[in-house]
């Protein structure tokens, strides 16, 4: 009788059934009532043993409907992974007008946003867009897990913060303690802090990338947290938690010629757009480059790329710079824009960099740019309650539902919104039991 | 106060810290040796140990006057809370975070994000249900700081040897079921060639859980520790969690023993360094250890020992 009963309880309908209710549950629970350490149940209970808990069991037996019906996709066959594998290899052609389309409404549709929104576009989603892309490099192309990659971005704003000075009200402000003898327009500052990004990089990943490819997840968390740390404690230098105040906005002067990047949010936006498609029209060129098929073949068989001759460890070392430089460069433009701190700089943002490149999809220049915009523009709008529902996310919850997006996507979706062909045909082969679909070593995850 | 002065006041808190690190850590070596994955999300079990051993002797806690007899009660009964609450978030963990992708067989690059997803939704979660302030014992638990004896005129309190015995205990416990129990020899089995093992009839997929439940108990025993002898907050995980993979480094990660001494080691190197360089910098010092053992020596200080722990 037992065993009849349990024998139903594993059977798979059982378990979907059971896995979309709990799924209710914990639904129910995250977007519930807070509770607090005097009463730490009180959350879960309010959000239980409450009339809207049938709502959200409707809505589990609904998800088991539908993910019932539509059937579960079979595994792929070898032989159809080999029929991908051949249509993946062919190129793509280009479709100039869909990128111009996309590029047009980029160009038009801030303007019709207001100035708050503006603003959001170019800090939330645009310098993100650009993080993202960085990062892109990094875990998409290499597939190397970095977790402290703010920390570069962090370098890009301190040296900018190091190289100039401004005047306000007539008096010249230096936003750090310490300041470089030759203070510089901040279009100058770029290359150095790309210089200086790249090199920490380097130093970084030299030592860790020769290991097992988990360290290098684990030492970049650290760096990470050094590097927020030192801004933090070492007043003399980088002014502690007070921040730097006073790096000058951006400006141009060339001949009679001169501009400057004001208040107005709109000008930053476009000039990062433009540095964004540069951005993504060079990391496509790099993909298919040398270089980035030599990361594609690190990834998915490091032996054989090592025994074909390809010096992983360089190549490994190159997209990590690249990942840093991006980053650097992101940061001095965030630093001539907006007065920053140490705490800018945190875990969460390097979380929140890694969540956008997953969720738009692993490996995807596209993905990229569109899990910023979906992400942060989801943030923006949930800063509003939802209408209709009268539901709103709490700022302090962001990361509940960023944690669950990260591993929802894991679970259900690894390749992510818009996955790239090639990173989805590795995962599948993964899957398979062909290659490893990342440089994390080739040990293999048991059972 | 000379660094000779302070020496043993800095040996025994560097010890008793180190004791808890090590606690935490052989959650990452065992794991890390079964499934050669960092496990992410262990930082939240300890933290989820540490919230549910408060929580409970907070609940238990009578009104009125505590002898000592009451006292040890209540802290054994805090350490099994908590132990439960850590068993139990590292079940639900790899239930959720890490056999969905086991099944599909995913690149190992999913399984540090997936983990990484859980520990931030467990932590925030934890944030939102327990309040975001921090939260201590109550007060009258322990008389606080009563010196009970000292060493070369160190202070111990009552409080800090509980903390210093119970994680002995533990540490040996654990290393008993390692070496002499058949669920230890599974695990061994499987940290050696888990293949190889699923053939010779060990139930692999059974041993993976139970790895990760170990690995809960002890952190989630780890976590009230912890909270006894700090506080607990939701954040509390993230930077014990990263000392406990770097004490798990510093041994030799997959090495019981070594996850063992290379806790005791870190806390130590680290008050000592903290002296010199002030607390804020703390933190540093474990990072700065990680980065050299790796540079200097990757395979820790007693090796590397997958599949051979103890």
């Amino acid at each position: 009788m037992t065993t009849a009963v349990s024998a139903r309880l594993s059977s798979p309908l059982a378990r979907r059934l059971g896995g979309c209710l709990f799924l209710a549950l914990v639904t129910a629970v995250v977007t519930g009532p807070d509770g607090s350490n005097v009463h730490p149940l009180d959350g879960v209970k309010n959000s239980l043993l409450n009339t809207r808990v049938f709502g959200f069991l409707v809505f589990g037996l609904l998800l088991f409907a539908v993910t019932s019906l539509s059937g579960r996709t079979k595994p792929i066959g070898l032989t159809q992974v080999r029929t991908r594998l051949s249509q993946a290899v062919g190129q793509r052609g280009t479709r100039p007008t869909g990128y111009l389309l996309l590029l047009a409404i980029a160009v038009l549709v801030p303007l019709q946003l207001s100035p708050a929104a503006q603003g959001s576009l170019f800090l939330d989603v645009g310098i993100y867009a650009l993080l993202a892309l960085g990062l892109n490099v990094v875990v998409g192309y290499a597939g190397l897990l970095d977790l402290g990659y703010i920390a570069f971005y962090a370098i890009g704003a301190y040296t900018t913060a190091y190289f100039t000075s401004s005047v306000i009200n007539g008096k010249v402000v230096y936003p750090l303690p310490v300041h470089s003898p030759l203070l510089l327009n901040p279009f100058f500052v770029f290359p150095i802090a790309v210089l200086i990004a790249s090199v920490a990089g380097i130093i970084l990943g030299g030592p860790t990338l020769r290991l097992r490819g988990d360290y290098l997840a684990i030492v970049t968390l650290g760096f990470g947290e050094i590097v927020q740390i030192l801004a933090r404690n070492s007043d003399p230098l980088t002014n502690g938690s007070r921040g730097a105040f006073g790096v000058p906005p951006l400006s141009l002067h060339i001949g009679g010629f001169s501009y400057t990047w004001g208040q107005d949010a709109l000008p930053y936006y476009y000039l990062l757009l433009g540095i964004v498609v540069v951005v993504m029209i060079a990391f496509s060129r790099l993909e298919r480059s040398r270089i980035g098929r030599a990361l594609a073949a690190i990834r998915e068989d490091e032996v054989a790329a090592e025994a074909s001759g390809v010096q992983t460890l360089r190549y490994k070392l190159l997209a990590f710079a690249i990942g840093a430089s991006t980053s650097g460069f992101a940061g001095v433009l965030y630093a001539t824009r907006q007065f920053f701190n140490p705490e800018t700089f945190s875990l969460q943002a390097s979380i929140l960099v890694l969540t956008i490149v997953i969720f738009g999809g692993m490996g995807n220049i596209f993905g990229a740019v569109l899990g910023a915009v979906v992400l942060q523009g989801l943030a923006y709008i949930l800063r509003d309650p939802i209408p209709l529902i009268g539901f709103k996310v709490p700022d302090a919850d962001r990361f509940v539902y960023f944690g669950a997006v990260i591993m929802i996507m894991m679970v259900f979706r690894p390749q992510g919104l818009v996955p790239s062909r090639r990173r989805k045909r590795e995962i599948t082969m993964s899957e398979q039991g062909m290659g490893s679909a990342d440089s994390l070593g080739s040990g293999e995850v048991s059972a | 106060m000379s660094f000779v002065d302070q020496f043993w006041q800095l040996t025994v808190t560097g010890l008793l810290v180190g004791a808890i690190y090590a606690v935490i850590a052989l959650g990452y070596t065992l794991v890390y040796g079964v499934l050669q994955l960092i496990n992410f999300a262990h930082s939240e079990v300890f933290m989820l140990g540490a919230f549910g051993g408060l929580f409970a002797v907070r609940a238990l806690l009578p009104s009125g006057n505590i002898n000592a007899l009451l006292s040890v009660l209540l802290v054994l009964a805090g350490l099994a809370f908590g132990a439960a609450s850590g068993g139990l978030a590292a079940f639900a963990l790899e239930r959720t975070a890490y056999r969905p992708l086991r099944r599909r067989g995913a690149p190992r690059l999913a399984y540090l994000i997936s983990a990484i997803g859980a520990s931030l939704f467990a932590s925030n979660l934890a944030g939102k249900e327990f309040g975001r302030d921090s939260v201590n014992l109550p007060k009258d638990l322990f008389t606080y700081n009563t010196e009970v004896f000292s060493v070369f005129g160190a202070r111990v309190s009552s409080q800090d040897l509980v903390v210093f015995l119970v994680a002995l205990a533990m540490l040996l416990i654990l290393d008993r079921v390692v070496s002499g129990t058949q669920l230890g020899r599974g695990i061994r089995a499987v940290a050696q060639d888990a293949d190889t093992a699923s053939l010779m009839g060990v139930n692999v997929e059974r041993v993976i859980v139970r790895t990760f439940v170990i690995g809960g108990l002890l952190a989630g025993a780890g976590g009230f520790l912890y909270a006894m002898k700090f506080n607990a907050s939701f954040t509390m995980g993230f930077i014990p969690g990263v000392k406990a993979f770097t004490a798990a480094v510093l041994g030799g990660i997959g090495n019981v023993r070594g996850a063992v001494l290379g806790g005791l080691v870190l806390g130590l190197v680290e008050n000592y360094g903290q002296f010199f360089l002030g607390a804020d910098y703390t933190d540093v010092v474990a990072f700065m250890v990680l980065v050299l053992i790796l540079l200097v020596r990757p395979s820790g200080l007693l090796g590397e020992r997958l599949g051979r722990a103890a």
